[in-house]
């Protein structure tokens, strides 16, 4: 066979093809090898970037949010165990059996039945899905005993907001809720967790930054399916800061109850710090609601109550002042120096410019008044005829000067700034020049002056303190961080009009003659002086004063008077300062007076700020808080 | 009577005591230490468990050793003379499997014989090389070249790669031509061919391009960049590329592959069981793998190029070129160089059939190794 001379041949070009062949393998393999090195050694470093974004996932956790506390420590927000069910679809053989037996223990309505299906065919089978959350104890511990028989149901705690006080601090703290699409602006990722809550109102929305805190992580390591497989790192974030504020929860549970049933506001503030002691408005809602969810309902009748249980009337309600103005003019009447304050006046009922007369608000008269007297009798001839004379750019100088007209900065969102009118604004929103009539409707407050409950408050507070501009200041500290408070500086009125106003305010409350002599309190050491107003609503015709004005209460309650009343006390050594404005609540001194001064005396009794005087202003650090829920 | 069966007659007899002294142990030892790294991570794959896969295919090795060891002590003529019976047999089973065979992995490929299920694409593979090997052993080099003798030896490819196709199998039907081609390219066929055949092959893409509708020519061109779909069919080359890379040159360590334990990784047990040790084991593992199964590949064409009979040196190097174009383009495709057709990793990958056929392979090449000496007769060839 070897000497098969073909075969030789065929031999030959074998070897010299295999040769080939394996020079070509040779090469292959060496095209894998660089291949390998390309991908092991050149791009290895962005292969490993990409394979740990792979396995590596970032879960936010939510932090805490800051509770909120009154001065004393009372818990005003905080946060409550939100007992929950979960399910987890891939333990569960049978999904709808188990719901049934759970629904034996839990109350499941039909949507939340088929939410629960709809979600477990969505989602991954190892994600738990919330069945039912805010439980009672009762409820859950039952799960809990039951879960051995409910295979996949996982009973879970969570964390929900709660206020204890519900509607009585509605307008104040606000409320929390879900995330909507406009807040999705701030770019913080915690945003995004599902079931997150964010403030919406009141303090919850002012300081939410601070409430929120900062977003905590979780690195976990997950497979190409998403299911956890262990967690690589944790950081719990930082809880959100806990908010102090000046209000003593007492006096706002008080209030709010002699609130009840009409729509009306009292704020009540230290006069020499502008410590906000309570800010109550009525009627409101349980905030608690707008945690869970508000069924459409429910937030229907709350838009529909002709009471505007939404609005925040202590700082959004603009009411005219009324009498309780009459403060202010008199001391722009005392510094103008045109007026002498012991000349009298006298009123014969109305006082007639051009063909146009001004009624009093009693029809025959008070006969001859002096400044202190008309402030007692609240006599409004006597205050037309000052204004008159002073004329309405001494009035809006001061009135500006007491804190109307304007915001104060108030920490609450949705402050009005009220309308305290000039000549210029007269002519730039009714292209009409100012009347002299406009004067002196001015000088009884009313007209276009508009003022809020909170500028009622700051004004009496300035009254009282000797001329000093406070501020209201609701929040004391955040996060152990007292909140920045600017010395008050002097307004610009002088001690003799002050004295002269107070006296006059003083005789309102306790001379017997004196407009609100009945709501006077009478224990030694708390006696109020205030001032009463009756802010008209409607216009009162001629023929309706010919034929006799009609009370109040024969009208319907849109149309009848607004009821205001402020003060201060102790009348020896003035501390606080309180407003109260009942919408159409009748008159002043026979409706907001008693509610104010029954609010006062419990203001007086506990003395929230401290000893009665000047200066003591951080007392309570001194007083115990033993007795008190918290 | 043992004698009897592994020596047909004819030529040098060789005792079977003989056939044991010319075995070859140190292929031995590399098949074993290739297969040894697959079980290894076969282990890796169930998470530290020989369960499922490891422990079956450390069987089924041991299975496939007593087939080789068998297959080799055969004499190499009676490999000679079932080759053409074997051919026949395979590709029935081949046509059979269009009527019986049922469904897997989404092409039709397995006939289920109730004890084995039987892959006919694999076996035709090896009997394609026997019977193109039988063929070409009984021709001169002058007849290689001549029209009249390709007859055959085309019917003989175009035959199983038309039915593969149908399965439809396009991977194992390209494997088919390229095996059947370089078997012609060995056997000695002239350069011309090949040249013609190439411009042939450039000159028709176009032509066939032109023909095809727009969809077609997306599904094309997906299937050669599957990259340009990166949540469809490029996905799994994605994570097989970020896998490999991310082993660096000494790997994550055995065990600790993050995209293959934590599911990121495809078919990690089969077609992508490459990447798992690359990611695992690194540039060293890969490079060593590489290095053993290229000692194979060596070690096919010394044979081939040692033995006397032309059967056997065809037969050797088809074995060796099948093994390589399954390495390649395994190894290739999970790197990202290729389609992803479906073309396990040899002796590594687990799969039963795979693994059988590539030990009856070996068996042969072992076979052809020890009887390299015998001369055997060129026998006219059997069709004109």
């Amino acid at each position: 066979m070897l000497t098969d001379s073909t075969g030789n041949v065929r031999f030959k070009t074998f070897s010299r093809r295999a040769a080939i062949v394996g020079g070509v393998q040779l090469v292959v393999f060496a095209g894998l090898a660089s291949r390998m090195y390309y991908l092991q050694v050149l791009k290895s470093s962005e292969y490993q970037m990409l394979a740990e974004e792979n396995r590596v996932n970032m879960r936010l956790l939510a932090p805490l949010r800051g509770e909120i506390i009154d001065r004393f420590g009372v818990v005003l927000a905080t946060n409550r165990q939100n007992f929950r069910v979960l399910l987890i679809p891939e333990q569960t053989p049978e999904i709808e059996e188990t719901l049934t037996k759970l629904g034996r223990i839990v109350e499941l309505s039909e949507t939340q039945w088929k939410r629960v299906l709809r979600d477990a065919r969505r989602s991954p089978a190892f994600m738990p899905i919330t069945v039912s959350e805010n439980l009672t104890w009762e409820n859950f511990a039952q799960v809990n005993i039951h879960e051995p028989d409910l295979p996949g149901i996982q009973p879970d705690v969570g964390e929900t907001r709660h206020y204890p006080h519900g509607s009585a601090l509605a307008h104040v703290v606000g409320y929390v809720a879900g995330v909507s699409e406009r807040d999705l602006e701030d770019e913080d990722p915690l945003l995004k967790l599902p079931g997150f809550r964010i403030g919406k109102s009141g303090l919850e929305r002012r300081l939410d930054l601070e409430l929120r805190g900062s977003a905590g992580a979780s690195h976990v390591e997950v497979n190409a399916f998403g299911r956890v497989i262990r967690e690589l790192s944790k950081d719990p974030g930082t809880p959100g800061a806990q908010v102090v504020l000046t209000l003593d929860m007492d006096v706002q549970q008080f209030a709010t109850e002699q609130l009840a049933g009409q729509a009306a506001s009292a704020v009540v503030m230290d006069i020499h710090t502008g410590d906000i002691i309570a800010c109550a408005s009525a009627p409101a809602y349980d905030p608690n609601d707008f945690n869970v969810g508000l069924s459409h309902a429910k937030w229907q009748s709350l838009l529909d109550n002709p009471f505007h249980p939404l609005v925040n009337k202590a700082i959004a309600g603009q009411y005219p002042p009324g009498s309780t103005f009459k403060m202010v003019v008199a001391s722009a009447a005392v510094d103008s120096g045109l007026i002498d304050p012991k000349q009298q006046v006298h009123c014969s009922g109305k006082i007639t410019l051009g063909n146009h007369d001004f009624h009093c608000w009693k029809r025959q008269g008070h006969g001859f008044v002096d400044m202190q007297g008309a402030l007692m009798h609240s006599c409004d001839t006597y205050f037309y005829e000052t204004a008159k004379r002073i004329g309405i750019d001494r009035i809006g100088e001061m009135a500006r000067r007491f804190g109307l007209g304007g915001t104060l900065g108030f920490e609450v969102p949705g402050e009005k700034p009220g309308l305290v009118p000039t000549r210029g604004w007269k002519r730039a929103t009714t292209g009409v020049p100012w009347q002299q009539g406009e004067t002196l409707i001015a000088g009884i407050g009313q007209g276009y002056l508009l003022t809020t409950p909170l500028q009622l408050a700051v004004m009496t507070a300035r009254l009282a303190n000797g001329g000093l501009a406070v501020e209201p200041r609701l929040v004391r500290s955040v996060g152990g961080q007292e909140a920045e408070r600017s010395v008050a500086e002097p307004i610009g009125v002088s001690d003799k009009a002050l004295a002269l106003v107070r006296e006059g305010m003083n005789l309102v409350s306790n001379s017997p003659r004196g407009t609100a002599f009945r709501a006077r309190i009478k224990e030694p050491g708390m006696s109020l002086a205030g001032k009463t107003g009756t802010a008209q609503v409607r216009r009162i015709t001629r023929a309706e004063r010919d034929s006799g004005v009609l009370s109040n209460s024969e009208v319907e309650w849109r149309r009848r008077d607004h009821a205001l009343f402020v003060a201060f006390a102790p009348v020896e050594r003035p501390q606080y300062a309180i407003s109260v404005v009942v919408e159409h609540g009748g008159s002043g001194s026979g409706v907001a007076a008693p509610i104010a001064r029954d609010i006062m005396r419990r203001v007086l009794e506990r003395d929230p700020t401290g000893e009665h005087g000047v200066g003591q202003t951080s007392a309570e650090s001194a007083r115990p808080n033993s007795g008190r829920e918290s | 009577m043992v004698d009897a069966f592994f020596n047909s007659g004819g030529g040098r007899e060789m005792k079977l005591r003989d056939k044991f002294f010319e075995f070859n142990w140190g292929f031995l030892l590399l098949i074993c230490a290739i297969a040894s790294m697959g079980i290894a991570m076969l282990y890796s794959v169930a998470e530290g468990s020989f369960d499922p896969w490891a422990s079956r295919q450390a069987i089924r090795f041991g299975a496939g050793l007593v087939i080789l060891f068998v297959v080799a002590f055969v004499d190499i003529k009676v490999w000679m003379s079932l080759a053409y019976p074997a051919f026949g047999v395979a590709l029935l089973l081949l046509i059979a499997v269009e009527f019986v065979g049922f469904r897997g992995m989404g092409a039709q490929r397995w006939i289920d014989f109730g004890v084995i299920q039987l892959q006919p694409s694999e076996l035709i593979k090896i009997t394609l090389i026997l019977a193109l090997a039988r063929y070409f052993h009984g021709l001169t080099l002058d007849q290689v070249s001549r029209i009249r003798f390709l007859i055959v030896p085309a019917v003989m490819i175009a035959l199983p790669f038309w039915l593969t196709l149908r399965q439809p199998d396009l991977g194992t039907a390209v494997l088919i031509v390229v095996v059947g081609v370089t078997l012609l390219f060995m056997a000695g066929l002239a350069w011309r061919y090949f040249v013609l055949g190439g411009i042939g092959v450039i000159g028709a893409v176009p032509v066939a391009w032109s023909t095809l509708h727009d969809y077609q020519r997306q599904r094309v061109l997906t299937f050669l960049d599957p990259e340009s779909d990166p949540l469809g069919a490029g996905y799994h080359i994605l994570q097989s590329k970020i896998a490999l890379g991310s082993g660096g040159v000494f790997g994550k360590g055995f065990m600790e592959g993050t995209q293959s334990h934590l599911s990121f990784l495809p078919e990690k047990h089969t077609d992508f069981i490459f990447t798992m040790l690359a990611e695992e084991l690194g540039l060293v593992g890969g490079l060593t793998l590489l290095g053993l199964y290229f000692m194979v590949l060596m070690f096919g064409i010394t044979v081939g190029l040692q033995t006397r009979n032309q059967f056997g040196r065809l037969l050797a190097m088809g074995i060796t070129i099948n093994f390589f174009l399954y390495v390649f383009i395994n190894i290739a495709m999970v790197m990202g160089l290729l389609p992803v057709v479906g073309v396990p990793l040899p002796l590594v990958s687990y799969g039963g059939t795979a693994m059988l056929t590539l030990m009856l392979g070996f068996g042969l090449l072992m076979s052809v190794y020890i009887h390299r000496n015998q001369e055997i007769t060129r026998t006219p060839a059997a069709f004109w």
